[in-house]
């Protein structure tokens, strides 16, 4: 199939942007979305031009680092997809697709497709753990945990930390992302002696980077791993009870 | 031609890592903080290591060339970690893994470092559950566990099909702790380009900031390479599209040697290839065939679709070669099973390239919603890539790279032949042999990162107190740094006419054709020829567009893929000189009549580990010789 992109180009973090337009020729509907980029970078080189700058790693929908809207869409028009796991038989030959990075202020561009999603990291640094020195554990079966919880621990722990929620945000608000990752701890026997501490402190380092939710729900949409929104209700819930012993103890 | 020492100790297998634990010299927790630590890679090997040796007041720098440090390739493996907890009661023990590990590296690794992996085998599970790792439960409450490959017993541990995802958050959480304590110094987005080593020993590396283009120094007391492993010298591989053999490549010409590098894991069950440009193929987790089995039809010509086929016009060839395990025999038999399938025209798909994996007989016994509990994320991944059902049709599958046993050559304490440079994880050499079993990569990596290395490396470090630290005003760091740049400007020099990926497939091309699931001495010999040709192609006419002070994948590229061609010229060298079939290594000159592996004890029962000796002289061969004191020697045999 043939098709025509308007990409974003910008050559760094302080640089203008624009969009460019790029012929892909020939291309397999079995291959992925990725691969189609790969063949359009092919050819840029040939001409000695600079190749569209992306993220990408494992390409199988697993290590988070590729991500860009398609078309107004954090990963393009499959849901529960990542951009990488995209196959051009979503589309049509002759299609005109209009491809950008990530847009949210928490994620600053750095070169065409390029953001930098360092605050994700800030959050989880601020206390998305559990406090246990290598060595120190006891035996793994002497906690049994309902399978249930465990499960759903799991459905929240399954976040690649890839963005999306963040870019479909029109707030670019990051709640579905930092109450992921504190349902998947707040929700076992291990995660309860630092709940509260972790809640406040993951809610703060978000709040200072990222805007403020209002309930649109683009995020759960636009996730490729499923993650519900129903752990932003859990994560608001733990944040007042923990503001409320906060003020108990002080 | 030398004999290396591995310096293992003596006494009794079971006593030998908690009698050596206690013989180690010590550093005591004030004067911990008296030593830095470089820790590159942040997989599951790396960032456990870096979490550990923080915890314990080490001043650690970790590096990664991801945005995060929790993007690394160790997130990719689905079907889980093995240990010897015997939960389930079905007769498992330490020696019993560490039996299965020997037996399936083919009596190709070192038998003292797989029994300490056995043993620590339990506190990775105990740790990962108090750190919070969500693995799969039972109805009571209690881990559950499956089967995988070459194992006659339920020890793997899971997380749905997210296991090494699950896990590496674990260790990136403890990782992210340390961060916030301060005892961890983490760079994200520097790709070491160097090793820096003064008076012998491992002092530092030399890094290229990817965004920036920054190329600095950083000084150590010693060096954790942490990189994994080389798979991507076949360019379509399971691993992810940046891995790369440059950190433990670099430190290889620099002086540690390498160890085994033909032996490969060719992984059994991938999704096939479907076009010229594909870049990379998708795993389908080996847990899958604890319930799907492996045919392909009777007939070479047959036409009709999988589900049409009637039992009697299909061949479950590995049920039928190997009864004992069947489905779940190890990952090279299987392999080489299916491929001897397809080249003898059985092969499935519209480019007769696959076998069928079917689960028809599992849903009619299970349920359909039993095995989407099971494999349901497999399944839909499955689904996206080739626009195929798995529930209705069976999957296709076919071998393809996944892993590397071999690596840099490490002793008992996992230090390289340089003093100061460690290697863990896949990035070494020592635990797996010429074979590695399922679910067993993860439980290396940790068991190097948590257990292993944070104990050994105060051994190096104790007698080093009080003596003077070398830093980056080293004559050592401005030359090796000089050397980067050089290298580096001169692939921003090159004008050539074609992209570093396109050497890089042809490259891989080669390296498959002819060191890939069999080899043979005239293939070999015949890529020796190939690959320096292709080289000196690349040198000329590859061209890498764009400036080195900004993001350029071009450039990060070009530095990779040069050092898979030395690489890759070694792999052959070494599966040229290793005359017998062992594990992943088979030399279609040393078969049974049946086909099956032949090994050659007399001559080759040891490690071959390489030496660099310049851009323009032969590597030297090394030995290790392998003892095997607990284990009998034995054919392999599944049957």
């Amino acid at each position: 199939m043939n098709l025509t992109l308007r990409v974003w180009r910008q050559a760094g973090p302080s640089e203008p942007g624009r969009f460019e337009t790029y012929e892909a020729t020939d291309v397999s509907e079995d291959s992925s979305f990725l691969e189609m980029l790969d063949l359009v970078n092919d050819g840029l080189i040939r001409r000695g031009e600079e190749p569209i700058e992306f993220m990408h790693d494992c390409r199988e929908g697993i290590c988070g680092t590729c991500g860009m809207m398609i078309d107004g869409q954090a990963h393009g028009p499959q849901a529960r997809t990542t951009t990488c796991q995209l196959h051009m038989r979503s589309f049509s030959d002759g299609d005109e697709i209009v491809i950008e990075p990530w847009r949210a202020a928490g994620f600053p561009v750095l070169k065409d497709l390029v953001v930098d999603r360092s605050a994700f990291d800030r959050i989880v640094e601020s206390g998305g753990y559990i406090s246990v020195e290598t060595g120190s554990a006891q035996d793994a079966n002497l906690t049994p945990i309902p399978k249930d919880d465990a499960d759903r621990a799991m459905d929240a722990a399954a976040c690649i930390g890839c963005g999306a929620c963040v870019a479909a945000c029109p707030n670019g608000a990051a709640q579905l992302f930092t109450s992921a990752k504190l349902a998947h701890l707040n929700l076992l026997p291990q995660g309860q002696p630092e709940r509260s501490r972790r809640t406040l402190a993951m809610v703060g380092v978000m709040e200072e980077t990222f805007g403020s939710c209002t309930n649109y729900g683009e995020c759960e949409a636009a996730c490729p791993k499923g993650i519900s929104i129903d752990f932003i209700a859990m994560m608001n819930r733990d944040h007042r009870r923990a503001l409320m012993t906060e003020r108990r103890g002080a | 031609m030398t004999v290396l020492d591995a310096r293992i100790p003596s006494g009794p297998i079971e006593r030998k890592w908690s009698d050596h634990r206690f013989d180690m010299r010590l550093v005591s927790p004030a004067n911990k903080r008296k030593f830095s630590i470089i820790v590159v890679g942040t997989g599951l090997g790396g960032a456990s290591a870096a979490a550990t040796l923080g915890e314990l007041g080490y001043r650690v720098k970790a590096f990664t060339f991801h945005d995060s440090a929790r993007r690394a390739h160790s997130i990719a493996a689905q079907g889980g970690i093995n240990a010897a907890k015997n939960y389930h009661g079905d007769g498992d023990s330490v020696y019993r893994l560490f039996y299965d590990t020997v037996k399936g590296g083919d009596f190709r690794s070192r038998e003292a470092n797989v029994y300490r992996l056995a043993e620590v085998s339990n506190n990775i599970i105990d740790q990962c559950v108090a750190q919070g790792v969500p693995f799969a439960r039972e109805y009571g409450g209690l881990l559950d566990n499956r089967s995988f490959g070459g194992a006659q017993v339920s020890r793997t541990f899971y997380a749905k099909g997210q296991t090494g995802q699950q896990l590496l958050l674990g260790a990136y959480q403890a990782l992210s702790r340390q961060v916030k304590e301060r005892t961890v110094e983490l760079h994200t987005n520097m790709e070491m380009l160097d090793l820096v080593v003064v008076d012998g020993r491992a002092v530092g590396i030399v890094t290229r900031d990817l965004r920036t283009g920054e190329i600095a120094s950083h000084a150590a007391d010693a060096v954790v390479l942490a990189t994994g492993g080389y798979s991507n010298a076949f360019y379509l591989s399971t691993n992810a599209m940046a891995c790369n053999t440059s950190a433990i490549w670099r430190a290889h010409r620099r002086g540690a040697m390498f160890a085994n590098p033909c032996y490969t894991q060719i992984h059994p069950t991938a999704i096939p290839a479907s076009d010229e440009f594909q870049s990379k193929l998708t795993l389908m987790s080996e847990s899958l065939r604890n319930d799907g089995r492996i045919w392909v039809p009777t007939d070479a010509d047959e036409a009709r679709s999988a589900a049409d086929i009637p039992e009697d016009a299909r061949d479950y060839f590995l049920e039928r070669r190997y009864p004992a395990f069947g489905n779940l025999s190890p990952r090279d038999i299987s392999s080489r099973a299916a491929k001897e399938r397809v080249d003898a025209g059985f092969g499935v798909g519209p480019l007769k390239n696959g076998v069928y994996l079917d689960f028809s007989e599992a849903i009619g016994r299970l349920g359909r919603d039993a095995i989407a509990a099971k494999y349901g994320n497999l399944f839909d991944m499955y689904q996206r890539i080739t626009g195929e059902d798995p529930y209705l049709a069976p999957m296709r599958i076919y071998p393809a790279p996944h892993y590397t046993m071999g690596g840099l050559w490490v002793d008992y304490e996992l230090q390289t032949t340089i003093p100061g440079l460690f290697a863990i994880g896949e990035a070494n050499f020592s635990d797996h042999g010429a074979n590695r079993l399922g679910a067993s990569a993860l439980m290396q990596g940790l068991a190097d990162g948590y257990f292993v290395l944070p104990a050994t490396i105060g051994n190096y470090l104790a007698p080093m107190l009080g003596r003077p630290k070398v830093d980056t005003t080293a004559s050592e760091f401005a030359q090796v740094e000089a050397d980067v740049r050089a290298r580096v400007d001169r692939f921003l020099g090159s004008r050539g006419t074609r992209s570093v990926d396109w050497f890089h497939r042809e490259l891989g091309r080669i390296v498959w054709d002819h060191c890939g699931m069999s080899r043979t001495k005239e293939g070999l010999e015949k890529a020796l020829s190939e690959i320096p040709a292709l080289r000196a192609e690349f040198e000329s006419d590859v061209r890498v567009p764009g400036s080195g002070d900004t993001i350029n994948s071009s450039l990060e590229k070009a530095g990779r893929v040069e050092d898979f061609f030395e690489l890759a010229e070694l792999m052959c060298r070494d599966a040229l000189v290793r005359e017998e079939s062992c594990g992943g290594h088979f030399r279609e000159e040393h078969q049974t009549a049946d086909g099956e592996a032949l090994r050659d004890d007399v001559n080759f029962a040891h490690v071959t580990a390489w030496e660099w000796s310049g851009d323009s002289a032969a590597p030297v061969e090394h030995r290790e010789q392998l003892e095997y004191e607990n284990v009998e020697m034995a054919t392999r045999s599944y049957k």
